[in-house]
């Protein structure tokens, strides 16, 4: 059993002209909560349906749960959980008949367990109260719960979950925290696709970045985010004294903004940054009022954005 | 009210207290189990015709077809009987024997109604999934794409049954309530009693169920095609009666033989005595070549289509 949940070697697929996944690596550690990162139209959602064999890769190789895909489609795909692009559902059945539906389709799922599973997983996610109403009126936020709920049918070991907190309300979307680092305590390796950096940084253990079909970085969540640089912040009516000191240890200096009445100096913390302690002795020593003092660490919004690029530019 | 959060909880903390406070139950997610007995194609078939017949377009499908055989009744009860020769088949014999009134009705039907409800449901068995974007769901349920299709042609060959038998049944009993019930007059002359009779009428039924199992193939291949079910339905409803224009063109005579509709209306060889199930074979067998090129056709389309819906 390799350590890998996922593998992608150069995973490519062009639809037409159009490369919409362009040669990525792909490598999911075993029991970890994967973010899968990148702006809309980046190849999230393409490279989800190759990994689940809905979508044939134009070159390139997926391994799923050890296992050859799409070849060994059927006997992978009972042991993932996965929600694609969104719930989708029969509107003219009730939650409750739709999952059956799927689960029916499984055919490693049982029927003699399906309504007591159908049951459990609706009560996971708080929809046991809507079991009989037609999926049609579920508001946007139950469809999400129930697709949720779809995901959690059949004990899984990978759950794919793309975009799991879309439309949910504070409550909806803590909840799903929740039950993803449940999910993970128990060994299930969970690999979620979002833009919601701020849920990535709090959930997942590892990260990958999608940027125009490429995957631009990937690792644990520490290491990616050590690999942005961190800057060093002074706060000193100083400006001018302070920029000299840090020029003398070797940090460029950025152009500094003004904050009430006190000049904040930043400057870029380079591949082997002085001790922040030997940074504020020096400043003293010079005689530099030294008002404030930070090391700000890249944030996951500006590390992302850095290997994304700024704005609205949708690769098209 | 929501509760705290508690980082990396083992179990399902649940924020809303909405749901009658029920205790989260053992998850199901976690540890794969002990799997006990599967669930095969039955399961599936059976699922997917529930779903069929949960469906509200289904039933008033099948109740406008019930109301051909009503309305015929309805209309000769109140305005008499019409003379030999005129109207559909069968027509001038519904007066005296109201089990003919099914029969009269299968006629009417066959050209246009109920070829069109055929076309709904078969056209709408992968596209219909499609749109919903329950196709994605099935397939990676796993539900097997080949599997997938060929349960969605056996429910499609379900609404064919159910669609014939809406005719003959309603059509039997409004028959039975508006007119008075005999033996059945055969084409050849005889007569066979009422058990007999209806009997036939049954497999009438059938023969025109299997009539429609070609242009079932042929929707389904159409369905695979696109994402849009209304667009599939219109192309094979529009096949349907293409077929059978040609069919009516003597100048294209030599390719009748192959057309799915050619043997729609051979049924009444069953009303020979003793009846003669030769044109039930080879109608049987032209709708299975077609089953087969068209279903080989979907299959192929299937098997490797990128789901992107």
């Amino acid at each position: 059993m390799s350590d890998l949940a996922i593998q992608a070697d150069g995973l490519t697929k062009r639809f037409r002209a159009q490369t919409a996944v362009d040669g990525i690596d792909l490598a999911v550690p075993r029991g970890s909560v994967f973010g899968f990162l990148g702006p809309n139209g980046s190849g999230k959602t393409t490279t989800i349906r190759m990994l689940l064999g809905l979508v044939g890769a134009t070159s390139g190789t997926a391994r799923v749960l050890d296992t050859d895909m799409p070849r060994g489609l059927d006997a992978v795909l009972p042991r993932v959980g996965a929600l694609v692009e969104g719930p989708a559902f029969a509107p003219f059945l009730s939650g409750a008949a739709n999952l059956a539906r799927f689960d029916a389709a499984d055919r490693h799922a049982s029927p003699s367990t399906r309504a007591r599973r159908v049951a459990d997983a609706l009560d996971r996610v708080g929809l046991s109260h809507a079991a009989r109403k037609k999926a049609g009126a579920y508001s946007l936020g139950m469809k999400q719960r129930l697709g949720l709920a779809n995901a959690l049918l059949m004990p899984r070991d990978l759950l794919v979950l793309d975009e799991p907190t879309n439309g949910l309300d504070p409550q909806g979307t803590r909840e799903v925290r929740s039950l993803i680092r449940s999910f993970s305590a128990d060994g299930t390796t969970v690999f979620v696709s979002s833009h919601l950096l701020a849920e990535v940084e709090q959930l997942c253990t590892h990260v990958g970045v999608m940027s125009a079909g490429r995957l631009v970085a990937q690792g644990t969540l520490d290491e990616f985010r050590r690999s942005g640089a961190s800057r060093v912040e002074v706060v000193t009516p100083d400006p001018a004294a302070a920029r000299a000191v840090l020029a003398r240890l070797g940090l460029a200096t950025d152009a500094a903004a003004v904050e009430s009445g006190d000049a904040v100096v930043t400057a870029e913390l380079g591949e082997h940054p002085p001790d922040p302690e030997a940074v504020v002795a020096a400043l003293v020593r010079d005689g530099v009022r030294v008002r404030g003092f930070a090391i700000r660490r890249t944030s996951l919004e500006q590390r992302f954005v850095e290997l994304t690029g700024e704005g609205f530019d949708v690769v098209a | 009210m929501s509760s705290p959060e508690t980082p990396a909880a083992v179990g399902a903390p649940r924020a809303d207290a909405d749901a009658g406070g029920a205790a989260p139950t053992p998850a199901p997610v976690g540890s794969p189990g002990s799997r006990q007995r599967r669930g095969g194609l039955g399961s599936l078939f059976a699922s997917e015709t529930m779903t069929l017949f949960r469906r509200w377009r289904t039933w008033a499908m099948l109740a406008a077809l019930a109301l051909i055989p009503i309305l015929i009744a309805i209309a000769i009860r109140i305005a008499g009987p019409s003379g030999p020769g005129r109207g559909p088949a069968f027509l001038d014999q519904v007066a005296g024997n109201g089990l003919f009134v099914g029969m009269t009705a299968l006629v009417v039907a066959t050209p246009l109604f109920l070829p069109l409800t055929i076309a709904v449901v078969s056209g709408d068995a992968i596209a219909g999934e499609a749109s919903h974007g329950t196709l994605r769901y099935l397939l990676i349920a796993p539900a097997g794409r080949l599997r997938l299709l060929s349960v969605k042609y056996a429910v499609a060959a379900v609404f064919c049954l159910a669609a014939a038998l809406t005719v003959i049944v309603v059509g039997t009993l409004i028959g039975w309530a508006l007119f008075p019930i005999g033996p059945v007059t055969l084409l050849s002359g005889g007569e066979v009693p009422v058990g007999e009779g209806l009997l036939r009428l049954l497999a009438i039924g059938a023969y025109v169920a299997v009539s429609m199992l070609g242009l079932s193939a042929i929707g389904l291949f159409a369905s695979t095609l696109t994402v849009v079910p209304v667009g599939a339905m219109a192309a094979t409803a529009i096949l349907a009666v293409v077929a059978q224009i040609v069919g009516a063109i003597p100048q294209l005579e030599w390719v009748h033989p192959f057309l799915f509709t050619d043997r729609w209306f051979d049924f009444a060889d069953l009303l020979r005595s003793p009846p003669s199930w030769e044109s039930f074979g080879d109608n049987a067998l032209l709708q299975a070549v077609w089953i087969v090129v068209f279903g080989g056709l979907a299959a192929w389309r299937f098997a490797t289509r990128d789901i992107l819906s």
